[in-house]
This record gives C-alpha cells, structure tokens and sequence, in this order.
C-alpha cells in the first residue's frame, strides 16, 4: 500500500531524512518512532505530497507522490502534528469543508460529517465555535478531518499528543476499529503507544532507518541474553543475602547478579545470562537444593524503551552525528 | 471550479466572522460617506449659485459623481491591505495550509478561491459608495453609463491591487508584515502618481505608468480604453502567477 524507495530530502544544508526504504501493507498499523528531530515529520510530509523528495520514490496506494500527487492526496488522510483547524468555525461546518475539498459531494457530505462526529465522539461540541474547543477535542477534530473522505491510507503524526489517558484509550480503539480497511502510519516518541497500538514499527533516528520489524520480533532479537528476576524467601534463619548471592553467581551460565530492594520477608535478585544460554531449571534447582524458598522466578522482558534505546544509541555510535531537525 | 468556490465561500466566511470585514466596511463607510461626501456636498452648495447664474444645469456626473469616485479609489487604495494580509499568512501560520496542500486541491484552485474571496469583499465595499450615490440618482439626473465604467475601473483596480497583496501575503506567515508591505507598495503607487504626473522624462513615464492607480484615470472619465484594461488584466494574471510560484516554492523551502 506504502512503499518508499531511497527517500532523501535534504534542507539547504541539513539532511532530514537519508535513504529510507519500506514497505507497509494493505491493512497494517505501524508504528513511526525516533527522538525528536529524527526526520518522521518530514516522512510523513513527503508521504502527504506536502513536500517534495530530493531523491528517492514513493507510492501511495499505488500512486507515485511526485508524478500524481492529486490523485495520492485523494486517497490519504493526514492529521499534522498541530491540527489544521479554523478557530472561526464550528466544528460541524469545518468538518463539512474538510469533507468538500476532500472531494465528498453535497449528497453525501451530511451523513459523513455526522458518521465521524460519531467516531471521534464530538457530538458534545459539534455546534461550538473551534477556538473555544479544548485540545482534547481539537486532536479529535483534526482526526475527524483527516478520515471524513473514508481514506485507504491513514497518516497520523502524533495522534495522541495532548490528550489525557481516557482520550488515548479511544483513540486507539478508533484506530484500532479503522485498521482493516484502513492503511495506518502514526508516528509518536511514546513507545508504549506502539507497543498497544501497532502490528509493525519503523524506528528512524537521525533521519536513518534504524529497524522495521513486528513488536515481537524487535523484542526477540534484542533479547540474547536471558534476564530473569529471582525472588527467594526468608525467614528468622536466613538466609543472608550475601549467602544466595553467591550461590547465584555459581550457576553456571550466569554472568552477573544484582541484588535488588528486597521485599517484605524476601530477597530481590535480577540475574542475567550470558549470551544464549537457558538459565532458568538451573537457577530453580540450585535454591532449591540450598533448602531455600524459592517464591517467583519471572522472565524480564526487554521493554521497547530499552530496545529504542539500546538501537538509536547504536546508531549514532556507529555515525557521527550529520543530520540535524526534521521539524522545520 | 467546485474548489474555487468552496475556498471562495470559506474566505468569505472568515472574512465576516472576523471583524476584518466589518473593520474594512466601516471604515469606508466613515470616510466615504462621512468625509467624501460630506465635503462634496459642502462644495456643492458653495458653487450651486455660480451655476444658477450661468442658467445653465449642474453636471452631476463631472462635479460630484467622479470627484467622489476618485476619491473612493483612494480610500479603497489603502483599505485593500486589511483585506488581503491574512489570506495566505494566517493560513502558514495556523498550520491549515498543510490541510489545503494535502488535500485534493490544486494550487491554482487555492488562490482563485482566495483571490475571488477578497475580490467579493472588496465589491461589497465598493457597493456602499453606490447606496450615497443612489440619492443622486432618485432626485438628480445623472449619466448612468460613465458611473457604470467608474466601478469597473475601481474593481478592475482592486482585483490588480488584492492579486499584489495576495502575492505579498503568501511570502511570509506574519500577517502584521503581509498588511505592512501591502500597505507600503499601495502608497508607493499613490505617490508615485502624484510625483510623476506632470514630468515628461522617459523614466518618470515609465513610473507613472507603471503605477497602477493611473490607469483609472481613463475610467473615471467614463471611458473603457481597451489598453487600461488590459493593464490592469495582465497584472492580475503576473501577480496572481507569480502567488502560484510563492506556493510552490513554500512545499520546497518549508
């Protein structure tokens, strides 16, 4: 459905983003991540037909951005980071406007305005003025905008910024309801947000393609080394913490424990594996057989926080830094 | 053509839920009506006697309808500023553009729409001058045909002079500075015709033609000479195309 080949746009001295390719399939919601200043805003712009590529293609819904832009611009639905709203209106007449130019006919522009004041849940505010809105409802007035014309490709650039927890959770459920016949690209710098909402991510830094892969899969190939925290009871006998420290430590394929704030009546532990090794049966038997209670022996999952981290850091060790903004 | 004329009715639709029209309308209604007005018809009862001596009947059309339409081309001159600052600025500056430019809308239908929009406005205004005039008409007998060529004069003016500001104002996001410069260029003109009315060099001919606000002069005559007309046309179209290059050099420069 999205396919970008090479993409480069560079600023009079600045390169936003350096020859990104990917492909994103009919149906998906994926996720657009990286620090500020990465280069998603210009991604997204260039996938608009907002601005134009230095080099490189890309194809919207089976339209080229530079040669068709009009027939591309029919077909997607873009909410900015700042919502493109008209304080002067109300909301149901900017959404009818919205809708024309978008190429709804008269006919139809009635029921469509009201479908999504249904969807976005601004029926409350529907006759008020948009500058007397407050930002929850303006995000939403400005989603609104961008799927009034039923688009086959959504692009939503920080969709949930500014809105409160309650405000998010419907959000991604409205996102998650237009998923199936809807193409999603949404960037964000909150990694839970992709981890509750999208199939795939694209993380981008310094205007670099850094990793595209499902949720899963990034978790996975990050996590060679097993961490597991280890919970051990005590009682008035024992045992000292130095004691099941050290015991820990001489599991084979162990290579490094951490004591960690105990709880009440039990000894905290985080121990990491080396590199491919299958410690948790060991670690069970060797408290087990020192006659201790062993009370939880729970895998730790890489979060996406520290897989962004870990592969950002990455990137820009391995390239001094050449790019700067994004956002211009 | 149903772009233009959705743009065109949500300009307008801005325009009067903004003070800015009633700004502008009120404005000319003050000076026009208050001043212009006020001060031809003082001149009009000074001078009424010579006439009745001469036992000949007044020209409405030379003494009054023309000095006051002239004047209204003055007024109008530094009004149109109000009008067109916010048609591109306002829209850079909010983020809407983003909407107008990713939506399925050429770049040519944005600025027709605009254009047409403010051109819209400016003719309401025009339009007041006609209610001072329309008592001429019930108790006087005025030619109506050179009035009639007066206004398309003034309108062919205005939409000349609104297409430079449109151009202006698509330059910057700042409405204040698109208003400022849109002001600066009217009063250029404005002098620029007084300044070189009466030198003959080739350079102050050239100024003066090239000051738009002189081709009215064939106009408040009465008279459409097909070469005004063209004038004012074709600076239209250069202005209004060199806003489509404005546009498009936004989506590269952004």
């Amino acid at each position: 459905m999205i396919k970008v080949e090479g993409l480069t746009k560079r600023y009079a001295s600045t390169v936003a983003v350096d020859n990104i390719s990917f492909e994103v399939e009919k149906g998906q919601i994926v996720g657009f991540l990286g620090p500020n200043g990465a280069g998603k805003t210009t991604t997204m712009r260039v996938l608009t037909c907002f601005l134009p590529p230095t080099a490189g293609t890309a194809n919207v819904a089976g339209f080229d951005v530079i040669e068709n832009p009009l027939e591309v611009k029919k077909r997607i639905g873009y909410l900015p980071e700042s919502p493109p709203l008209y304080p002067e209106m109300e909301v149901t007449e900017y959404l009818t406007f919205a809708g024309r130019i978008k190429g709804i006919s008269s006919r139809d522009i009635r029921s469509r305005v009201d479908d999504v004041i249904g969807k976005c849940a601004l029926g409350e505010v529907r006759n008020k003025l948009i500058a007397k809105l407050s930002k929850g409802y303006r995000q939403r007035a400005g989603l609104a905008q961008a799927i009034i014309h039923n688009p086959e490709v959504l692009i939503l650039d920080e969709p949930t910024s500014g809105l409160d927890p309650k405000q998010i959770i419907e959000i991604r459920d409205l996102l998650k309801a237009l998923a199936p016949d809807h193409t999603i690209i949404l960037s964000t710098h909150i990694l839970s947000e992709v981890e509750h909402s999208c199939e795939r991510v694209i993380i981008i830094s310094d205007g670099r393609l850094v990793a595209i892969d499902s949720v899963a899969n990034l978790t996975n190939r990050l996590r060679g080394s097993e961490a597991v925290t280890v919970e051990v009871e005590t009682a008035v006998t024992g045992p000292l913490p130095q004691e099941v420290q050290l015991r820990l430590e001489q599991v084979p394929g162990v290579s490094r424990v951490v004591a960690r704030e105990p709880k009440e009546n039990r000894l905290v532990f985080e121990v990491e594996s080396l590199q491919g090794r299958h410690i948790r049966p060991d670690l069970a038997r060797s408290v087990v057989q020192a006659g201790w209670n062993l009370s939880e022996l729970r895998p730790v999952g890489l979060s996406l926080e520290e897989i962004f981290l870990q592969l950002t850091a990455a990137e820009s060790k391995d390239s001094p830094k050449t790019a700067e903004g994004g956002k211009q | 053509m149903k772009n233009t004329f959705l743009i065109c009715r949500k300009e307008l639709r801005s325009y009067f839920a903004s003070p800015i029209a009633y700004a502008v309308l009120a404005l000319f209604a003050f000076l026009f009506g208050g001043i212009g007005v006020y001060s031809q018809v003082a001149q009009l009862v000074r001078m009424a006697p010579q006439f009745q001596m001469q036992g000949q009947p007044m020209n409405l059309n030379d003494w009054v309808i023309r000095p006051l339409l002239d004047f209204a081309a003055t007024i109008a001159l530094f009004l149109l500023p109000l009008i067109t600052m916010r048609l591109f600025a306002e829209e850079k500056r909010s983020g809407t553009m983003e909407l107008l430019l990713t939506s399925p809308v050429r770049d040519l239908e944005i600025i027709m729409g605009k254009w047409i929009g403010a051109l819209l406005l400016y003719i309401s205004v025009l339009a007041m001058s006609a209610l001072n005039l329309s008592f001429l008409f019930l108790w006087g007998k005025p030619d109506w045909k050179p009035v009639l060529v007066a206004y398309l004069g003034l309108i062919l003016q205005g939409g000349c002079l609104l297409a430079i500001g449109a151009f202006i104002s698509s330059l910057t996001r700042n409405q204040i500075v698109a208003g400022g410069a849109t002001f600066f260029v009217c009063l250029i003109l404005y002098l620029l015709r007084l300044f070189t009315a009466y030198d003959s060099t080739l350079t102050y001919q050239v100024l003066n033609y090239l000051s738009i606000v002189t081709h009215m002069e064939s106009f408040s005559k009465g008279v459409i000479d097909s070469k005004d007309v063209i004038f004012y046309l074709s600076m239209t179209f250069f202005a209004l195309f060199i806003t489509s290059r404005s546009m498009e050099s936004l989506r590269w420069r952004s």
